[in-house]
C-alpha cells in the first residue's frame, strides 16, 4: 500500500479530522470529568451531549473577532497559527498504525515530531507577549521556562528508547519490539515514566497547567484572545497530547502491535476490535429506545448503525480464513490498538488532571531540575550499560535491564530524599529574606 | 512594562530593589478574577513572579448595610445582615438577633436557643465546605469543589424545609423563632450527620496526604500568634496560629454551654494547618449537632415581646463565633422603634488585613491559596 494517494488523505484526514477528533476528546475530557465529580457533563445538545463538540465549534466560529487594540497585531495573529500548524505538522511523522502515516520513509522519525512540536511554545510564547496584557505575559514566561525544562527530560526519556530500538525510524521502532518480544516500557520502565510526567508538563496539562492556570493568571497566555484564535490554542494543546500520547505509545508501549503479537494462543485478542464495537452498537440500540425526543432515538440509532458497520468491516477482515477484507487486516487492527493505546494514555492525563492540585512555579521547576533531569539522564547512562553488558558480556537481556533499573530507582530514592531536604531549606531563605516581609506597608 | 498610572508611589522602590534589576511589574488581581472570591481587588506589585508589596482595594459590594439599619426598625433590619456573609446567613441572623435581645433584656426560650445551635452549626459546616471546594479549585484541585457543593446541598435542603428558603434564612426571629421546627427536623440532621461522617473523610483522603497539596500550603501565608492579636484576626485563622480562642467556649451563647466538642487549634499557622483547623471544626459542629437533636427540649419558641420593639436607651455589644470568625453587633438605641446606630464588626474585613502580611515573599500562586484560606466573603467585607 506505498501509493502516494494514501499519504496525501492521510495528510487531508489530520487537517480535516483531528479538530473534529480533538473537539470530541474535550467532549470525553467533560464526561470523564463528570463522571468523577457526580455529576453528568453535557446532556443538552445531541443524546448524551454527543453533539456537543459541533455546537462549540459553530459559537466559537461565529463570535466577534476580538484583537486588543494595543495588541501587536500581526504576532498576535500569527502565534495561534503557529501553534497549531506545529502540532499538526509534527502528526505527519506519526504512524497511526502501519498504514495511517504521512511521511513514511522519514529516517529521523520520532526526532522530527519532537523537534516540530517544541516549535509549539513559540506560539504561546509570542501569543503571550503580543497580547501586551500582564498576566499573558506572566502565563507566557512560566510556559517558556516549563516547556524548556521538560523537553529536555522528554527528550532523554526518549534517548533511552532510541538506544534500545538503534533507530529512530518509527516503523522501524514498532518492528523491533515486535521481534525482541516486549514492549520497551517493560525493558526501560524510568524511561517511560519520565516521558509520562514530562509529556503531561509540555502539553501544559494538569498538574502542570501552570501557565494557563484558570485561578491565578485568569486564562495565562490566552487571557486576550477569543473565539477561532482561542479555539485554535486549544485545537493545539489537543493534537499535542494526541502527538505525545502517540509518541509514547509508539516507543515505549508496543505502536500498533497487539499485545502479546508473537504469542498464539492468544490469537483470539484479535477479535476484541469488533466485539467491542458490536458491543458499543449493541448498547446504542438500547439506549435509542430510551431517548425522550424522536431524533435522540434517531441520532443514537445512527450512531449503533455506524458502530455495526465498522465492527462488520473489522469482522470481515480478522486474520481467520480467507475473509473478502482480509488484505485490509494489518492496516486496521494496527490502527484500533494504536487509538486504544492513546486513549488510555489520554485518559491518564484527564484523570490526574482531575484528581491533583496544581504545582507552584519553584516546585515545577524543582521537580523538573532536581529530579527529573537527573533521574533520565541517569537512565540513559544505565540503560546503555545493560545493553553493553547484554551485547558484550552476553549477560541475558532482561536480567540486565532489571539490574539497572533497580540501579536507576536507587538514584531516584536518592535524588528525592537530597530535593526534600533542599525545598525545606529553600522555602526557609524564602521566607526569612527580611527585606521583604519587615517592609510591611510599601504598598 | 508599563506601570498603570494610579499605582505609581512616590517611595516606589527603585529599580535596583528586584531581583534583575527590571521594573516592578504592577498587576490587578480582580475585581474580576476567578480566585477572589468575589470582588476584591488586589494590586499585586511583582518582581518576577515574587510580590513585593500588595494594597487590597475594596468596597465594590459596598452596600450601606449600617446606614440601612438606621432607617429600618429592629425587626426589619434582621433580613438585610443575611447579606453581608451570604454563605453563612444563618449565624449572621443570629448574632443580630441575640444583639437585640440583649439590648430588649429578654432571652429566648431553651427549644428556640437549641433549634438555633443546631442550624447555626449546620450552617458553619455549609461555609466551611463551600470554603474547602473554593480553596481546593483555587490551588487547582477541581474535584472536591463538587463533593463539597453535595455535601452543602443537604444542609440547604434543611434550611429551605425549615423556613423556606435556602441562602438568605432569615431563619430566626428577635426573641426565638418564627417557625416551629418541621417534624422531621432531628432526623434529617442526624441522616446528614451520619452520611457526613464518612463524606468527610473522603476529601480529606483527597487532600490532606497529597503532596502537592502539601507542597503548595505548607508554611505558605505564615502568620504568628502575635500578629493575630495584633491584626485582630480571629476564627479559624486566628485558631491555627495556636491561640485557643473560640466564643463558642469563651462567652457561651445560644446553647453551646449544653454540649461538649473540641476547639482544634494549629501550630505553625501555615496555611495547612487552617486547613486541617476547619475540617476538624466541621467534624466537631457535626458532634454538637448530633449532641443537640438527641434532646430539643419542648416548650415555646418565642419569648415575649411586643409587636413593635422598643429598647430602653442605652447600647449593647454582642458577638459570636460565626464560621469565619467573630462576627460582632455594636447597637446604639435611643429608645424608638429604630436602631440609632449599628456597627458590624465582620470576621472577614478584619481577616483581610493580614493578606498583606502573610503574601509578602511568596509567589502569585500563594497569593490565590492565601486568598482563600483567609476565607472572606465580599459581601462582609464591604457591607
Amino acid at each position: 500500500m506505498q501509493t502516494w494517494w494514501v499519504e496525501l488523505l492521510c495528510a487531508l484526514l489530520i487537517v480535516l479530522v483531528v479538530p473534529l477528533i480533538a473537539g470530541y476528546i474535550v467532549l470525553v475530557e467533560r464526561k470523564v470529568m463528570a463522571d468523577m465529580q457526580a455529576r453528568l457533563g453535557p446532556m443538552r445538545v445531541g443524546p448524551h451531549g454527543l453533539l456537543q463538540p459541533v455546537a462549540d465549534a459553530l459559537k466559537l466560529l461565529i463570535k466577534e473577532d476580538l484583537i486588543p487594540n494595543n495588541a501587536d497585531q500581526f504576532i498576535f495573529w500569527f502565534a495561534p497559527v503557529l501553534s497549531v500548524t506545529a502540532a499538526l505538522t509534527s502528526m505527519g511523522a506519526v504512524a497511526f498504525g502501519p498504514w495511517f502515516q504521512v511521511a513514511r520513509d522519514i529516517n529521523i522519525g520520532l526526532l522530527f515530531v519532537v523537534g516540530v512540536s517544541a516549535l509549539g511554545p513559540f506560539g504561546i510564547v509570542l501569543g503571550g507577549w503580543a497580547s501586551n496584557n500582564h498576566y499573558s505575559i506572566i502565563g507566557a514566561l512560566r510556559s517558556t521556562a516549563q516547556l524548556i525544562s521538560y523537553e529536555t527530560t522528554a527528550g532523554f526519556a526518549l534517548v533511552s528508547g532510541f538506544l534500545l530500538a538503534g533507530t529512530l525510524n518509527v516503523r522501524a521502532i514498532v518492528e523491533h519490539q515486535r521481534t525482541e518480544n516486549a514492549w520497551y516500557v517493560f525493558l526501560a520502565p524510568i524511561g517511560f515514566f519520565t516521558y509520562l510526567i514530562a509529556s503531561i508538563a509540555e502539553t501544559n496539562r494538569a498538574p502542570f497547567d501552570l501557565p494557563e492556570a484558570e485561578s491565578e493568571l485568569v486564562a495565562g497566555y490566552m487571557t486576550e484572545y477569543s473565539g477561532f484564535r482561542w479555539s485554535l490554542y486549544v485545537l493545539a494543546e489537543y493534537a499535542n497530547m494526541i502527538v505525545v500520547a502517540s509518541v509514547g505509545t509508539t516507543l515505549f508501549l508496543g505502536g500498533w502491535l497487539r499485545p502479546f503479537p508473537n504469542v498464539h494462543w492468544l490469537g483470539w485478542l484479535d477479535a476484541v476490535p469488533t466485539l467491542l464495537l458490536a458491543a458499543v452498537g449493541a448498547y446504542c440500540v438500547f439506549r435509542a429506545g430510551k431517548q425522550p425526543a424522536r431524533v435522540q432515538s434517531l441520532f443514537m440509532s445512527a450512531v449503533a448503525l455506524a458502530c455495526f458497520v465498522v465492527a462488520a468491516i473489522f469482522g470481515l477482515s480478522a486474520p481467520f480464513g480467507h475473509l473478502p477484507l482480509q488484505f485490509m487486516h494489518d492496516g486496521l487492527y494496527g490502527a484500533f490498538w494504536f487509538l486504544l493505546k492513546v486513549s488510555v494514555y489520554i485518559y491518564l492525563f484527564m484523570w490526574l488532571r482531575f484528581t491533583l492540585p496544581r504545582f507552584r512555579f519553584d516546585q515545577l521547576m524543582r521537580l523538573g531540575w532536581h529530579i527529573l533531569i537527573p533521574l533520565a539522564f541517569i537512565n540513559v547512562v544505565d540503560v546503555a550499560v545493560a545493553l553493553a553488558l547484554s551485547s558484550e558480556f552476553g549477560l541475558n537481556r532482561w536480567l540486565a535491564m532489571a539490574v539497572t533499573t533497580a540501579a536507576t530507582l536507587g538514584a531516584a530514592m536518592l535524588l528525592l530524599r537530597w530535593n526534600d531536604k533542599y525545598s525545606a531549606a529553600a522555602s526557609a531563605a524564602l521566607l526569612a529574606d527580611s527585606s521583604i516581609v519587615e517592609d510591611s506597608h510599601a504598598g | 512594562m508599563k506601570i498603570l498610572a494610579d499605582t505609581v508611589h512616590e517611595n516606589a522602590p527603585q529599580k535596583t530593589d528586584t531581583l534583575f534589576g527590571s521594573d516592578e511589574l504592577v498587576i490587578n488581581m480582580g475585581p474580576q478574577h476567578p480566585a477572589t472570591h468575589g470582588v476584591l481587588r488586589v494590586k499585586l506589585k511583582l518582581d518576577g513572579e515574587r510580590v513585593v508589596g500588595s494594597e487590597c482595594v475594596i468596597g465594590y459590594l459596598h452596600r450601606g448595610v449600617e446606614k440601612i439599619a438606621e432607617n429600618r426598625t429592629y425587626q426589619q433590619f434582621a433580613p438585610y445582615v443575611d447579606r453581608m456573609d451570604y454563605v453563612s446567613a444563618v449565624s449572621n441572623g443570629l448574632g443580630y438577633c441575640e444583639a437585640v435581645e440583649k439590648l430588649l433584656v429578654v432571652e429566648a426560650p431553651p427549644r428556640a436557643r437549641v433549634i438555633r445551635t443546631v442550624l447555626t452549626e449546620l450552617q458553619r459546616i455549609a461555609s466551611h465546605l463551600l470554603w474547602l471546594g473554593t480553596h481546593a479549585l483555587d490551588i487547582g484541585a477541581l474535584t472536591p469543589l463538587f463533593y463539597c457543593m453535595r455535601e452543602r446541598e443537604e444542609v440547604l435542603k434543611i434550611f429551605e424545609k425549615y423556613c423556606g428558603a435556602r441562602l438568605t434564612t432569615h431563619a430566626f426571629r428577635i426573641g426565638g423563632l418564627q417557625y416551629e421546627a418541621y417534624d422531621t427536623l432531628e432526623k434529617d440532621v442526624e441522616r446528614f450527620c451520619k452520611n457526613f461522617e464518612g463524606r468527610i473523610q473522603e476529601y480529606s483522603d483527597l487532600l490532606t496526604g497529597n503532596s502537592i497539596w502539601i507542597g503548595r500550603t505548607r508554611n505558605v501565608g505564615l502568620l504568628n500568634s502575635a500578629d493575630c492579636i495584633a491584626l485582630g484576626v480571629s476564627g479559624p485563622v486566628l485558631r491555627a496560629s495556636g491561640v485557643k480562642w473560640d466564643l463558642r467556649k469563651a462567652m457561651p451563647y445560644a446553647a453551646y454551654d449544653q454540649y461538649k466538642f473540641e476547639i482544634p487549634v494549629g501550630t505553625r499557622g501555615d496555611t495547612y494547618d487552617r486547613y486541617m483547623v476547619r475540617l476538624e471544626e466541621m467534624r466537631q459542629s457535626r458532634l454538637i449537632c448530633l449532641q443537640a437533636i438527641e434532646n430539643i427540649p419542648a416548650g415555646p419558641i418565642m419569648a415575649r415581646v411586643g409587636k413593635v420593639l422598643k429598647p430602653p436607651v442605652g447600647e449593647v455589644y454582642h458577638a459570636i463565633e460565626a464560621p469565619k470568625g467573630i462576627l460582632g453587633y455594636y447597637i446604639v438605641s435611643d429608645g424608638s422603634i429604630q436602631p440609632y446606630r449599628v456597627r458590624i464588626r465582620p470576621p472577614s474585613f478584619i481577616n483581610l488585613q493580614a493578606l498583606d502580611k502573610m503574601i509578602r515573599g511568596h509567589l502569585v500562586t500563594d497569593v490565590v491559596a492565601i486568598i482563600g484560606t483567609l476565607d472572606i466573603v465580599l459581601g462582609e467585607v464591604d457591607r
